[in-house]
């Protein structure tokens, strides 16, 4: 039985316009277009990924939401009833791609940052040094020094850092779940802008390998691609515990992208669902992380720093907590817009917390507990901006993840359907002649341009506060003020309201 | 205490006068050098930390207090009495001087710590950690009662009004020290609070400071982790607690705490040979919290130290001068020409170079 669901989408196709030249048709990977004397639309299978439109030459397509799939209703929005009509015929549990849409209250976007005037100079950063360098790892309490003969010298031996020259890295995402040609351009474009690169759960390609002072090893509960090759191909070693997208569960990697090299890559059967278990099997406690963050120290002779990724949920200040205690050097926090390349909707939707409150949570209580030294802090999940981050730096975070941000600054148009493997443009799929469309040159390029961007503006900010080093604004929440925020918001992002 | 605000940004003028030989001298020409820079302020604070004024009670420590009731002073002094021995308790004294007003009430303790508390403290190696608990929980937790200055053989003196006038109201004529250091305040808003005026102190730091830390909020936070309140009105109270925690507690190395505090650029860091590179790589990647980012220049005295420091690009101004057993730092070149018209030396302090003057060996102080 066919479906009955009605189309998200119209594609208009101007005929005046249209010289047949069919590019449109070969390039949507959903098969929404057909040639038939002349270009036809199936509408219903269109997600709006925007690929023909931007690479008609006559700009003959347009795509229009339908205007009128569900008749208006406050509380049955088209989305509620599109899924159960989904799961009415499929019983299935239904699963969707990136973070979280739906239209949740942003923190990000009721607090402003602060600025010089008069009593202390901004400084200018197109005169002045401005400094963003960030090292991620764990930093003792105080140094010792001792007397040499050509005068002191530090005694203090550190445990490893890892430089970042502009306070962001990457957010992982698995091969498998985007292209090879995604996560070259990811690798180069890490390595050309002194920043991380993260390979997710799905193993790390061989071709990367000259890259892999730019890149965090990812371990998680299905150990995909995990040997001891891999983990020393890594600047940083990550065990994943949880995603923002979906906290509590495991990876979902479905067969469909399991071509021959990702299977090589994760060591499992080619064109099966790579399903991860939800919880690591050997890790039931916080002394179990322990062993593991301290096996993985001993698998990489102590030479990298071990970062420990979970999702935000409740109780997140108190796992914090815990995981900083258990010997990790990093604690790596996504929120509940996280994004992601599967997840059941369900989840992705209603389980978790958002970033702000989790990070201004978690570097209160490492505060509080006077630990906040022994890790850095990496916050992610729906970073937008360098607003955004600026805000997040001001908050505690040591340094940012973006995920979403970086795949549309390789050409993702936020369809959300990663997940089927058809994306057209070349990322969140593994058909060679999708992947092809994606040149990792041109990418990286682009993620260069974009995190140069960031960067700019994120020194644009800072000598607008009247410092020129990040750590200045890192934990400074002095410098942020909440706009129509509660008295409980506000005390649990522990800043002030605008006016005070 | 008042809280009402929170932060008073200011602009100001500094000076200070140290004789490394330890020779001491009135206040007359520290009242004279900061006078000459009235223009920088406004009437709305004034202050002088001395050392070496009180030869008699030298291991005493001694306690300036601010008072805003004789029940904020009963509250206090029950908390003394409990914690020290007090060997003597006086008014600090003052004499009537125009333009001052409305003094709150001043008074002044010589105190030993109590033996049996240290141990309670828990620390009975650390009689200087016993004190800062002690000024931390007076300052948070008694209404209207101040701890000014709590070191040994010094004090501070400090209020609302221009320092010149500060200075008489104080009598400072009658005190000898071997180190003044002064300042005069330009708030940028009005607490009328004396505790709100520099120098601020913690048991022999004092730190007079001309500008606005920039960088406050993180470095607050930084040494509330280390057990630093810093609940006052001004971010000058951080300079003193960073020296306590990294000089004190920590034993860093004066020059080395200078240079955590206003830390080379990274493209200087780079050219350095290694190990230089690796020691100060490491302090801004342990230290970074604590640097102070923003317009800065500032004099911190302790028993044997005076220590000019600008901020990593001179966003203030800072001059130095020499002459015999005398060094001079101050905000203005005629603030010290006013005091002593030669000088065997006269230069202008970089941004982010310590000057460190440090009293000779066997100085008798």
């Amino acid at each position: 039985m066919s479906s009955l669901i009605p189309a998200e989408f119209f594609v208009r196709v101007d005929h005046q316009r249209c010289r047949r030249c069919k590019r449109c048709v070969m390039n949507c990977g959903f098969g929404a277009l057909s040639f038939q004397d002349r270009v036809v639309a199936d509408h219903k299978k269109c997600v709006a990924c925007h690929r023909c439109a931007t690479f008609c030459p006559e700009g003959a397509i347009t795509i229009e939401k339908n205007p009128l799939a569900y008749k208006e209703s406050g509380h049955w929005l088209p989305e509620y009833r599109k899924n159960i009509m989904k799961q009415a015929e499929t019983g299935g549990m239904l699963l969707t791609g990136m973070g979280n849409d739906r239209p949740y209250f942003s923190y990000f976007d009721h607090m402003v940052l602060d600025a010089c005037q008069v009593t202390n100079p901004s400084i200018d950063p197109l005169r002045e040094p401005m400094e963003l360098r960030t090292y991620l790892g764990s930093k003792p309490s105080a140094l010792e020094f001792e007397e040499a003969p050509d005068g002191v010298r530090l005694k203090t031996q550190l445990a490893p850092q890892v430089k970042l020259d502009t306070p962001m890295v990457f957010g992982a995402m698995s091969y498998g779940s985007i292209s090879l040609n995604a996560h070259r351009a990811l690798a180069r474009a890490a390595k050309e802008m002194g920043i991380l690169m993260n390979t997710g759960e799905g193993g790390l390609h061989k071709d990367l390998y000259p890259f892999s002072d730019r890149i965090i090893v990812q371990v998680a509960s299905g150990r995909f691609g995990v040997n001891q090759e891999y983990l020393n191909h890594g600047a940083v070693v990550e065990i994943k515990i949880g995603q923002g997208a979906k906290p509590g569960i495991g990876g979902h990697l479905p067969g469909e992208k399991v071509s021959q090299e990702v299977s090589e890559t994760r060591m499992i059967p080619l064109g099966t669902d790579a399903l991860s278990p939800a919880p690591h099997h050997d890790i039931y406690s916080i002394e179990d992380l322990a062993q593991l963050i301290y096996a993985l120290k001993e698998a990489t002779n102590w030479t990298r720093p071990v970062s420990v990724k979970i999702a935000a949920v409740h109780n997140v200040a108190a796992i914090a907590s815990g995981i900083a205690r258990a010997g990790a050097d990093i604690i790596y926090i996504d929120g509940f817009r996280g994004g992601t390349g599967a997840a059941p909707t369900i989840i992705r939707d209603h389980v978790g917390i958002p970033i702000e409150m989790a990070l201004a949570a978690v570097d209160d209580r490492l505060r509080k507990e006077g630990i906040r030294n022994r890790v850095s802090l990496i916050c992610a999940g729906g970073i937008r901006h360098a607003g955004d981050m600026a805000k997040a730096i001001a908050l505690g975070a040591d340094a940012v993840a973006i995920g979403t941000a970086a795949l549309i600054a390789m050409g993702c148009h936020v369809c959300q359907k990663c997940h089927t493997g058809n994306c057209s443009w070349g990322i969140a799929t593994q058909r060679p002649e999708l992947v092809r469309r994606l040149d990792p040159e041109l990418a990286a390029e682009h993620l260069c341009n974009l995190i140069r961007a960031w960067s700019l503006e994120l020194k644009e900010i800072l000598g607008a506060l009247g410092v020129n080093a990040v750590e200045s604004l890192r934990g400074s929440r002095e410098r942020l003020r909440g706009v129509g925020l509660s008295r409980v918001d506000l005390d649990i992002l522990g800043i002030k309201p605008a006016g005070r | 205490m008042q809280q009402e605000f929170e932060r008073i940004p200011s602009g100001c003028a500094i000076s200070g006068i140290m004789s490394t030989k330890g020779r001491r001298m009135n206040g007359e020409a520290i009242i004279r050098s900061i006078a000459l820079m009235h223009e920088r302020s406004n009437g709305l604070g004034g202050g002088f930390a001395a050392y070496g004024i009180y030869p008699d009670f030298k291991d005493h420590y001694a306690f300036h207090m601010i008072y805003h009731s004789e029940q904020s002073k009963m509250d206090a002094e029950a908390f003394l009495e409990e914690n020290f021995i007090i060997d003597r308790s006086e008014p600090i004294p003052t004499r009537v001087t125009p333009g001052i007003t409305d003094p709150p009430i001043l008074w002044r303790y010589f105190l030993q710590i109590k033996p049996k508390r240290l141990i309670v403290f828990g620390r009975v190696d650390s009689p200087r950690a016993f004190v800062v608990n002690a000024v931390m929980t007076i300052n948070n937790s008694i209404p209207g009662a101040f701890v000014a200055s709590s070191g040994q053989n010094m004090g501070a003196f400090k209020g609302v009004g221009f320092p010149e006038d500060i200075g008489r109201f104080y009598r400072l004529d009658e005190y000898e020290a071997y180190i003044w250091t002064s300042h005069g305040r330009f708030p940028t808003n009005t607490p009328g609070w004396w505790g709100g005026a520099h120098p601020f102190c913690l048991l022999d730091w004092s730190v007079v400071h001309n500008g606005e830390i920039s960088s406050y909020g993180i470095n607050k936070r930084y040494l509330e982790m280390f057990g630093y309140c810093c609940e006052l009105q001004t971010d000058t109270e951080v300079v003193a607690y960073l020296f306590d925690l990294l000089h004190r507690q920590q034993k860093v190395p004066l020059r080395l705490v200078c240079q955590a505090l206003a830390p080379p650029f990274w493209k200087d860091i780079d050219m350095m040979d290694e190990a230089q590179r690796q020691m100060y790589t490491a302090i801004r990647q342990v230290y970074g919290p604590g640097m102070l980012n923003g317009p800065f220049s500032f004099v911190v005295a302790s028993s044997r130290y005076m220590i000019g420091l600008n901020d990593r690009i001179k966003l203030r101004p800072m001059t130095c001068a020499v002459k015999d057993d005398l060094v001079f730092m101050a905000s203005e070149e005629s603030a010290i020409r006013e005091i002593s018209p030669d000088l065997d030396r006269v230069w202008t302090a970089k941004a982010g170079e310590p000057i460190i003057a440090e009293l000779e060996e066997g100085a008798a102080v």
